[in-house]
């Protein structure tokens, strides 16, 4: 019985290595979701000389645990009018697509050698990676303009319709953004981006798509925050314009499948800009420098050791329990990757990028505590008259001095 | 290998899905959408042969015939707002000023 | 009874469920919403048939702009329930079983003629868009800047066409 199983499985190793990694990477983005509203609410209160979440766990770390069993418990009225199907689909289809985007991010150059298979980090490599993240961004415009019609009330249809247009108008400068990236690659894989950018090792931070095409990079950013319906591109969702734009009528569960997929496209948003424009898991620093290796054991282990000797002093017993554990937990992380230089290797790469990730989403947190919205005639001639031009004439120049370098 | 003939039996079955539902429909959206179905099925054929025979032809036309689809629907659309404005609805059977 | 065989009939049983949902659903954003539904399984069987960027070029125009202005409209004109208005009744018993006729016959047509098309070798390997741009620029250039001109003469004539009325002062 077990050896059948066995030999089914041996068979179709390839099916179960992908199942295993969807499910999870599917937990890994929702944990990472849940800890970024907790990091937005701290980081966007303390540029606000205030403390956001701190009572609810130890530095407010348990308030995604709260919040989730909110979402889960909280009543979910369907109001009356309703087009009962497209106001189920719509959060479904903004959740789904948000999720499926993160397949197609790599999360590491080497494979993992399990059982004699080579698994590599990341669920799919696509030969044409970055239209297929297009595609499922172009399908997500239906997400928002399905919820603001079919919630039959005037601020959602408002909102939805708003936010639709600004989606559509912003994905074409997204698209004519990164042409420039593609160009100088050759391809549309993401893997063959990041390789493109690895030419020349020792060129380090040089090498990144980031100083050829910062113009691209400037649009993609602006492009991609609109796209995400992100202060200051957030007039369609603002409170004080539209109460809550088109997730007025979505309670609960609905509002939270909202919630996720808003901010895994922010991920997902931040994982396309490492990735093409600041070299994805390539060192800033040139090959030579070895002993650049052991930075991520550098910023470990002070970080473990701050939190031990913050947690010690704490105020309630339960931080005073939890916060050295963690501590004690990073700290060891950082001595084993000393430890053991195998896994240091391995890790250099999926550090880099995780670091980039969590810079661009910092960027992202930062705007929101900062900037005030475009009104919405602004935003608009933002992104035809100004966006869109800039983005087609990083184009042209980019091919142009391509084709008199000739690559 | 999927034999070509079934991708074009596929694509015979929506065209004559698409003509079914733009002579039964009475909403002039809806049979718009009947057009699109249509020109997606000939799409499907294109790219069928296009496989069959090696030849990346089939796979340009498809993107020219989506480009004319959309630049289609864009003056189709207008046309239908105007309909919608100069004769309050949407029905076929109500835009018959020029029937006998 | 392999794997790309099992895809492809998922995959054209999505889009003909789809396109009898297009014909049977009573309101219009539930025939677009089946409509994408189609246009995505077709998009799916672009890939198999190895035709990538004409898969993907599907999804963001067809899928993510032309039916993105078809819920628009349907949305802006808020097109309700279709009445029912009197429909001949010999319209509907004679011709949904011509229509299936129709059908069939091409269906049967197309695939009794399997030797004439089977023709080149088939090898499934994916269309790379080096050639497919090279082709487009090269042998097709003139078709191509006539679209582009094609698509500003609809981008106009759909500007006009929108236009609120103007008050004459």
């Amino acid at each position: 019985m077990i050896d059948s199983l066995l030999n089914v499985a041996a068979e179709h190793a390839d099916l179960l290595i992908s199942l295993v990694k969807i499910l999870l990477l599917m937990f890994i983005v929702l944990t990472v979701n849940a800890y970024l509203t907790w990091f937005e609410r701290k980081v966007v209160a303390h540029m606000q000389s205030r403390w956001g979440p701190h009572r609810v766990g130890p530095h407010g770390l348990l308030q995604p645990l709260a919040d989730g069993a909110k979402f889960l418990l909280k009543e979910d009225p369907t109001p009356a009018g309703v087009d009962k199907f497209t106001y189920f689909l719509a959060p479904l289809m903004a959740l789904a697509l948000a999720l499926t985007s993160i397949a197609i991010i790599p999360f590491g150059p080497d494979p993992i050698r399990i059982l004699g298979h080579d698994i590599y980090l990341g669920i799919v490599d696509l030969n044409i990676g970055i239209l297929a993240l297009f595609a499922i961004t172009a399908l997500s415009v239906y997400g928002v303009a399905l919820a603001g019609w079919s919630s039959n009330s005037k601020y959602p249809l408002l909102g939805g319709l708003r936010s639709s247009a600004q989606m559509v108008s912003y994905e074409l400068a997204l698209t004519m953004s990164v042409v420039g990236v593609l160009l100088m690659a050759g391809s549309f894989s993401l893997r063959d981006i990041i390789n493109a950018q690895a030419i020349h090792p020792e060129r380090g931070i040089i090498g990144w798509n980031i100083f050829p095409q910062i113009l691209g990079f400037l649009c993609f950013f602006i492009a991609a925050i609109a796209e995400t319906n992100r202060v200051p591109f957030d007039l369609p969702e603002a409170e004080s314009e539209l109460v809550a734009g088109f997730h007025t009528e979505y309670a609960s569960f609905k509002f939270a499948m909202f919630f996720i997929a808003e901010y895994t496209s922010m991920i997902t948003v931040s994982a396309l800009c490492a990735i093409m424009f600041f070299g994805g898991w390539l060192s800033p620093f040139p090959a030579s420098w070895a002993f650049t290796h052991y930075l991520p054991s550098l910023i470990l282990i002070p970080f473990g050791l701050w939190v031990i000797w913050d947690g010690i002093r704490y105020e309630t017993i339960f931080g005073r329990i939890i916060l050295p554990g963690l501590g004690t937990v990073i700290t060891a992380i950082g001595a084993v990757l000393i430890v053991f230089p195998f896994i240091n290797e391995f890790i250099q790469g999926p550090f880099w990028l995780l670091g980039k990730i969590f810079f661009f989403l910092f960027v992202y947190v930062w705007m929101r505590g900062t900037l005030p919205r475009f009104r919405y005639d602004q935003l608009m001639s933002f992104g035809w008259k100004l966006l869109l031009p800039v983005s087609l004439a990083n184009v042209v120049i980019t091919a142009t001095i391509i084709m008199l370098r000739g690559h | 290998m999927i034999p070509t003939h079934y991708y074009l039996v596929l694509s015979a079955i929506l065209f004559g899905l698409g003509v079914v539902a733009f002579i039964f429909r009475r909403n002039i959206i809806t049979i718009f959408m009947s057009i699109e179905l249509m020109l997606n099925a000939v799409n499907l054929a294109f790219v069928a042969f296009s496989q069959a025979w090696n030849r990346l032809d089939g796979q340009v036309f498809v993107l020219f015939v989506i480009v004319v689809a959309a630049a289609e629907a864009a003056v189709g659309l207008g046309i239908i707002i105007l309909i919608q404005r100069n004769r309050q609805s949407l029905n076929v059977e109500r835009v018959d000023l020029l029937k006998l | 009874m392999n794997a790309p065989l099992v895809v492809f009939f998922v995959l054209a049983a999505i889009a003909i469920l789809g396109a009898v949902s297009l014909i049977l659903q009573r309101h219009p954003i539930h025939s677009a919403l089946s409509l994408i539904v189609v246009m995505v399984a077709l998009a799916g069987l672009y890939l198999l048939m190895g035709a990538e960027f004409v898969a993907a070029v599907q999804i963001i125009v067809y899928g993510g702009a032309i039916m993105v202005l078809f819920v628009f409209v349907i949305m802006l004109l808020n097109a309700g329930v279709e009445e029912r208005t009197n429909v001949s009744k010999m319209a509907a018993w004679a011709g949904l079983p011509l229509a299936i006729a129709l059908m069939g016959f091409i269906a049967a047509a197309v695939a009794s003629s399997t030797d004439r098309v089977q023709a080149a070798a088939q090898t499934g390997a994916p269309a790379p868009t080096k050639a497919l741009a090279g082709l487009l620029f090269q042998q097709f250039v003139y078709p191509f800047e006539l679209t582009s001109f094609l698509i500003l003469v609809a981008i106009l004539g759909a500007i006009v066409l929108a236009q609120r009325e103007k008050t004459h002062p």
